[in-house]
C-alpha cells in the first residue's frame, strides 16, 4: 500500500515548540485519514529547526465504497414527500426503492452507494485544511500576501511544502494542493550553510537519506543522542564529566540541524562565583553545558557548546567567540555577586515597602512581617529556636532584591543562603533562606532543620490564608499563585517531619495578621481544611494509596491535625488489607445499609442505647458486650494515638458481627425487639467511628 | 566584503567603515538610506521611518543609523560594553521580502562575518514594545553565541495590524564591530580605521559624553522640569492630533508627524525620570500606558494621511 511523505519547510521554528508541533501534525493527519475511512499502518513525525516532516505508511490507495440506506416516506405518502426522497437519494423513481415493513407501516428505503475516492484526492483535500488550522502556540503573517485578509498564519514564514504519495516500487505522485501561494512539490533544501541547495525527494526513505547527505539529521532523538554522546566523550577525554541537563539538551537539539559539539574554557578565577550562578549564566544565556571534575564534583572552568556547522577552521573561531561571550557574561555575574555581597540582606528590606505583593494583600514588606510573626508562633510547635526563626523569616526574601537573583530568578533562595553565610548568620538561618521555598513539588526534598520548617510553613500558610481571604482560590486548571503546590508543601512538611500542629489554629492566627477583611471569615478555616483534604487525596492517589480513606477520616469532623489524619489513614489502609478488616467493613456496611433502609421506612433514626433486657439471643448479647469492650479499648488506643492498636481492637468486632448477621433476624415481628436490634446496629456504626467513618470507604 | 576598499575603510578595522559597509549593502537592496532622526529616542524602532511607515499598505524600504538613548544603562564610562548612548542600525522592508533571512546573512558577510567559520543561529525571540503598542515574532540572531541582531516580523504597531507585514532588522553596531575588530572594550574600537597618531577611538569620541551623561541622568537631571515636560509633550501631542483632522472629520489627517514627535519626546522624558528613580513601580506602568495611548493615537492619525496610505 502507498505511503505519504509530507514536509513543511519554514524559517526557524522556536525550539520549545518543535516536539509538540510534530506530534500535532501526526495526530491531525492520521485522525483525519481514519475519519475518511483510510486506515493506515504506521506514522511517524519529525522536527528540526526548519522543518516539520511526517511519514504515514500503508495508506489504502482508495477509500472503501460506502453503502448507506435511507428511510423515506410511508407508502402512499403525498407526492411532495416522495419527490423530496427521490431527490435526496438520487433515485430515478420509486421502483428503485425497497419497501420495508415495520410496526408503523410500510416505508420506502433508498440504497445510496457512495464510491470511495482515491486516497491522494482525499489527502489533497485534508492537508491544506490541517495546515491552515495548525495549532501553533503563537503564529504570524508575513510578506506581500499579509496585506490581504485571510493570509496564512504559520509559526514563522513557510517556504515550501513537499507532499508525495505512492508505492515503494513506483515513482510517487505529488499530492497537489496550494496554500497561500505555496504549491506542493518534491523539492526541499539541505542545511542552511553547509548544503543549501535544492534537493528532489521521492519518498520518506530517500528523503531522510538525502537530508543526511545534506547535513540535516531529521530525527531530534538522533540529534540528542549524538550531542549527548559527543559531549560526554569530549568531557571524558579531558578528564571531566558532563553535567547532564535534559531540558537544555532538548532545547539545544531544537536549535541545530547538524550538531557539532565543541569545548571551550574560561578563566579559573570565575570559579570563585557560586557554581549555581556559573551554571545558570552558561546555561540560560549561552545554552551551553558545564562540566565538573569527577574527583571533587566541583565545576571545572570548561563549557560545552553545540554548534550548527562543521566550520572550515575546525571550530576555532566559534570556540573563541563563545569564550568571549561567556567571559563577559561571567564577569557580569561575578560583578553582580560581588556587588551583592557589599550590602547586608537586612539593608535591602526597606525597598520591599515599594513593592506590591498583591494588590489586595499589600506590599512585600507587609507580607514579610506577617511571615515573621507567624513563623515565630509556629517555631515552638516544631521545636525551632524562636529567635533564629524570626531572624530567618526576616531575611529569607531579601535576596529577591539582589542583582544575581534579578538576573537569574531560578537561584532565588540559594543566593539568600550564600549571602546570609557571608554576613555571618547562623547556619540554620542561612539554610532557611534557601529551604523555606521547599518542597516545591511532590518529589522535591523536604527540609528538616526546624528553623527552615517553621519559616517554610509560615510562608506557605500565609500565602494560602491570604488568597483564601480575598477569594482567589484555584479553579480547574487555573492556579496562578501555585496554591495547590503550597498546600501540598504544608502536608509534606508536616508528615515527613512528624509535626503536631492544629491547622485551624495556625490558619486563624495567620488570618488575624491580615489587614484585609476576609471575604468569609466564618467559613474560611473549614474551606481551607477541605482544600488540604483534597490535596492529601491527590497526593495519596499519586502514590498509589487509597485516597477514599481520607474522606473516611475527615468525615469524623474536628480533624485538623494533618499528621494524625495521615497516621489514621495509614493505619486504616493497613487494616483494610487484612481479612478481619475486609470482613468487618462488609459487616459495617451491611449494618449501615439495613439501618439506612429502616430509617427511611420509619422516618426516624435509631439513636440511643439498646435495652439489654430485650436481648433474646446469645449473639445479640455477645455483640453488645463486644461493642462495649472494643469501644473502650479503641478509645484508649486513640487517646494514645496508637491507631494500629485501635484497628486491632476493631478487629475483635468481626466474629460477633458475623455471628449476629448469621443468626439474628433484625426485622423481628415484635416492634420493640426490632427497634432494639436496630439500635444495636447503630452501636456498631458509632463504635467504629472511633477510627473512621466506614460508610465513606469505597468497596 | 569589497576587496577594493582601502584598509582604513574596511569593516573589520574601522567603525565608520563598518557602518558604511552596512549602508552600502542595504542601499543595493533598494533601501532608502536615511540619516538619524533628530530627536532623542530609546531605540531605532521609534524613528517615524519605522513606527509610522510600518503602518498602512504602501511599500517602504529603508535603512538608517539611529543613536539610542537609554539613560538607565549609563555606567560612567566604566563598563566595557554598557552605555547610555549607542548606535543601532535599523532596516525596515515592507512587505517583508521572501528572502529577508538570506539578505540578512549576506549583510553579515558584507561586514566580514563568514558563515563558513561562524556559527550563526536564529533563536526564538518575540519582540514587544509596550510603549509603542507593538509586537512581532522573530529571532535574536546569534553569532558564535553572541546576540548580534534582532529580526522581527512586525504584526502590530501602535495597536494596528500591519497589513502587509514589515520585516525589521536591528543591528547592535558597537557589539558587532567589537566582535569583528576583536576588542573587549567598546572604547577601544578603532573609529576611523587609521593607525598611530591618526587613529581615533570610540573612546576619543564618546567617553567624555558617557561620563557626563551618566552623571546627568542619574544625579542631576532636573526632575521637576522633566515632570513638566512630560505633561507638556503629552498635551501638545493630543492638541496637534486633534487639530490635524481635516475639516474636523476623522477621515483625513494633516499633522501626524509633528504629533508623533511629541510622543517620542514624552517617551524619552519618561526614560530620564525612570533613571532618576523618581517613578514608583505602580506609577511606572501608568506612564508606559500614557505613552502607548499617544503612540496609538499617532498611528491612527498616520494611516489617515496621504503617505500613510489613506485613499
Amino acid at each position: 500500500m502507498p505511503d505519504l511523505l509530507l514536509e513543511l519547510f519554514s524559517e526557524e521554528i522556536p525550539a520549545r515548540m518543535q516536539a509538540k508541533a510534530a506530534e500535532d501534525l501526526r495526530r491531525m493527519v492520521t485522525d483525519k485519514l481514519v475519519a475518511e475511512g483510510l486506515v493506515y499502518e504506521g506514522a511517524k513525525a519529525f522536527s528540526t529547526p526548519r522543518r516539520l516532516a511526517l511519514t504515514v505508511h500503508g495508506i489504502p490507495a482508495r477509500q472503501p465504497d460506502l453503502k448507506t440506506e435511507r428511510r423515506g416516506p410511508k407508502v402512499g405518502a403525498p407526492d411532495a414527500a416522495v419527490q423530496g426522497f427521490l431527490k435526496a437519494t438520487g433515485l430515478k423513481s420509486l421502483d428503485e426503492a425497497k419497501i420495508q415493513r415495520d410496526p408503523k407501516g410500510d416505508f420506502y428505503i433508498g440504497l445510496i452507494e457512495k464510491p470511495g475516492r482515491d486516497a491522494i484526492d482525499v489527502l489533497a483535500e485534508i492537508l491544506p485544511v490541517i495546515i491552515r488550522t495548525f495549532p501553533w502556540p503563537k503564529s504570524m503573517r508575513w510578506g506581500a500576501r499579509s496585506g490581504k485578509p485571510g493570509s496564512l498564519n504559520w509559526v514563522r514564514p513557510l517556504h515550501a511544502i513537499t507532499a508525495t504519495f505512492g508505492l515503494e516500487t513506483e515513482e510517487p505522485d505529488i499530492v497537489k494542493f496550494e496554500v497561500d501561494g505555496i504549491e506542493t512539490g518534491q523539492t526541499t533544501y539541505g542545511h542552511r550553510f553547509m548544503a543549501p541547495d535544492a534537493i528532489s525527494v521521492r519518498r520518506f526513505e530517500d528523503y531522510e537519506a538525502k537530508l543526511l547527505d545534506a547535513k540535516v539529521v531529521l530525527d531530534s532523538e538522533r540529534r540528542k543522542d549524538a550531542i549527548l554522546t559527543d559531549a560526554k566523550q569530549l568531557a571524558f577525554a579531558q578528564g571531566f564529566e558532563l553535567v547532564e541537563d535534559q531540558n537544555l539538551l532538548d532545547e539545544v537539539a531544537g536549535l541545530v540541524e547538524w550538531p557539532v559539539v565543541l569545548m571551550g574554557s574560561f578563566e579559573q578565577e570565575f570559579l570563585a562565583t557560586p557554581a549555581e550562578v556559573i551554571r545558570a549564566t552558561i546555561r540560560n544565556n549561552q545554552k551551553c553545558f558545564v562540566v565538573s571534575d569527577p574527583k571533587t564534583g566541583k565545576l571545572a572552568n570548561k563549557f560545552i557548546l553545540v554548534a550548527n556547522i562543521e566550520a572550515t577552521d575546525g571550530g576555532k573561531t566559534i570556540i573563541a567567540g563563545n569564550e568571549r561571550v561567556i567571559r563577559a557574561r561571567l564577569s557580569d555575574a561575578k560583578f553582580f555577586y560581588e556587588t551583592d555581597l557589599k550590602t547586608k540582606l537586612e539593608d535591602r528590606l526597606p525597598k520591599f515597602e515599594q513593592i506590591v505583593f498583591h494588590e489586595k494583600l499589600g506590599t512585600q514588606a507587609e507580607r514579610i512581617k506577617r511571615i515573621e510573626r507567624l513563623a515565630a508562633e509556629i517555631a515552638p510547635l516544631v521545636r525551632a529556636d524562636v529567635e533564629k526563626t524570626k531572624r530567618a523569616a526576616h531575611l529569607a526574601k531579601a535576596d529577591l532584591l539582589t542583582e544575581v537573583v534579578g538576573e537569574f530568578p531560578e537561584v532565588q533562595g540559594l543566593m539568600g543562603k550564600y549571602y546570609a553565610l557571608a554576613q555571618g548568620e547562623h547556619a540554620s538561618v542561612a539554610a532557611a533562606c534557601e529551604e523555606h521555598y521547599k518542597p516545591q513539588g511532590p518529589t522535591d526534598r523536604v527540609p528538616t532543620d526546624p528553623v527552615s520548617v517553621a519559616v517554610a510553613l509560615a510562608d506557605k500558610i500565609d500565602t494560602l490564608v491570604g488568597f483564601w481571604a480575598i477569594n482567589e482560590k484555584p479553579t480547574g486548571s487555573k492556579d496562578p499563585y501555585a496554591l495547590r503546590r503550597a498546600a501540598l508543601g504544608v502536608i509534606r512538611l508536616i508528615a515527613d517531619n512528624a509535626l503536631r500542629l492544629s491547622l485551624t489554629k495556625v490558619a486563624a492566627s495567620a488570618l488575624a495578621g491580615l489587614s484585609v477583611q476576609p471575604v468569609d471569615a466564618q467559613k474560611l478555616p473549614g474551606d481551607l481544611l477541605a482544600f488540604f483534604a483534597d490535596r492529601l487525596k491527590v497526593q495519596l492517589r499519586e502514590q498509589g494509596a487509597r485516597h477514599d480513606l481520607v474522606d473516611a477520616v475527615f468525615a469524623l469532623g474536628g480533624q485538623d491535625d494533618l499528621l494524625m489524619i495521615v497516621r489514621r489513614v495509614e493505619a486504616l489502609g493497613k487494616f483494610l488489607e487484612t481479612d478481619d478488616g475486609k470482613n468487618l467493613l462488609a459487616g459495617i456496611k451491611r449494618a449501615s445499609n439495613i439501618l439506612g433502609i429502616e430509617e427511611k421506612k420509619d422516618k426516624r433514626s435509631f439513636d440511643g442505647a439498646p435495652d439489654a433486657t430485650l436481648y433474646g439471643l446469645d449473639e445479640e448479647k455477645a455483640l453488645a458486650q463486644a461493642i462495649g469492650e472494643v469501644t473502650a479499648e479503641a478509645n484508649a488506643a486513640i487517646a494514645r494515638e496508637d491507631f494500629a492498636a485501635a484497628m486491632t481492637a476493631m478487629a475483635k468486632l468481626r466474629p460477633p458481627v458475623d455471628a449476629f448477621f448469621e443468626k439474628v433476624r433484625v426485622n423481628d415481628d415484635d416492634p420493640k425487639v426490632r427497634e432494639n436490634r436496630l439500635k444495636l446496629l447503630n452501636e456498631i456504626r458509632s463504635a467504629t467511628r472511633a477510627v473512621a467513618d466506614f460508610s465513606k470507604i469505597q468497596d | 566584503m569589497d576587496a577594493s576598499l582601502p584598509a582604513h575603510m574596511r569593516p573589520e578595522r574601522s567603525f565608520q567603515g563598518f557602518i558604511l559597509a552596512l549602508q552600502r549593502f542595504w542601499a543595493e537592496q533598494g533601501c532608502v538610506i536615511l540619516q538619524p532622526y533628530d530627536m532623542e529616542m530609546g531605540a531605532g524602532t521609534f524613528h517615524p521611518a519605522t513606527t509610522l511607515r510600518a503602518l498602512g499598505p504602501k511599500p517602504w524600504n529603508a535603512a538608517y543609523v539611529q543613536p539610542s538613548r537609554r539613560p538607565k544603562d549609563g555606567r560612567y564610562g566604566e563598563n566595557p560594553n554598557r552605555m547610555q548612548h549607542y548606535y543601532q542600525f535599523q532596516v525596515i522592508m515592507k512587505p517583508s521580502p521572501p528572502n529577508l533571512q538570506e539578505l540578512y546573512l549576506k549583510s553579515l558577510a558584507a561586514i566580514g562575518i563568514d558563515s563558513a567559520v561562524h556559527d550563526i543561529r536564529f533563536v526564538e525571540d518575540d519582540w514587544e514594545s509596550p510603549t509603542l503598542g507593538a509586537w512581532g515574532l522573530g529571532w535574536e540572531c546569534w553569532c558564535d553565541g553572541m546576540e548580534v541582531s534582532q529580526f522581527t516580523y512586525f504584526q502590530q504597531v501602535a495597536g494596528f495590524e500591519c497589513a502587509p507585514v514589515a520585516g525589521e532588522l536591528t543591528y547592535g553596531l558597537e557589539r558587532l564591530a567589537m566582535y569583528v575588530q576583536g576588542v573587549d572594550r567598546v572604547y577601544d574600537l578603532n573609529f576611523n580605521g587609521r593607525d598611530g597618531d591618526a587613529k581615533v577611538t570610540y573612546g576619543d569620541v564618546f567617553l567624555q559624553a558617557e561620563k557626563e551623561y551618566s552623571k546627568h541622568n542619574f544625579e542631576v537631571a532636573d526632575t521637576a522640569m522633566l515632570f513638566e515636560q512630560f505633561k507638556m509633550a503629552e498635551g501638545a501631542c493630543r492638541k496637534y492630533l486633534e487639530a490635524g483632522w481635516k475639516d474636523g472629520k476623522r477621515e483625513a489627517h494633516l499633522m501626524a508627524l509633528p504629533a508623533y514627535d511629541q510622543c517620542i519626546k514624552a517617551s524619552h522624558v519618561f526614560n530620564l525620570l525612570d533613571a532618576r528613580g523618581v517613578i514608583s513601580v505602580t506609577e511606572r506602568q501608568s506612564y508606559i500606558l500614557r505613552v502607548r495611548e499617544l503612540a496609538k493615537a499617532c498611528g491612527e492619525a498616520w494611516i489617515h494621511t496621504e503617505a500613510g496610505g489613506a485613499a
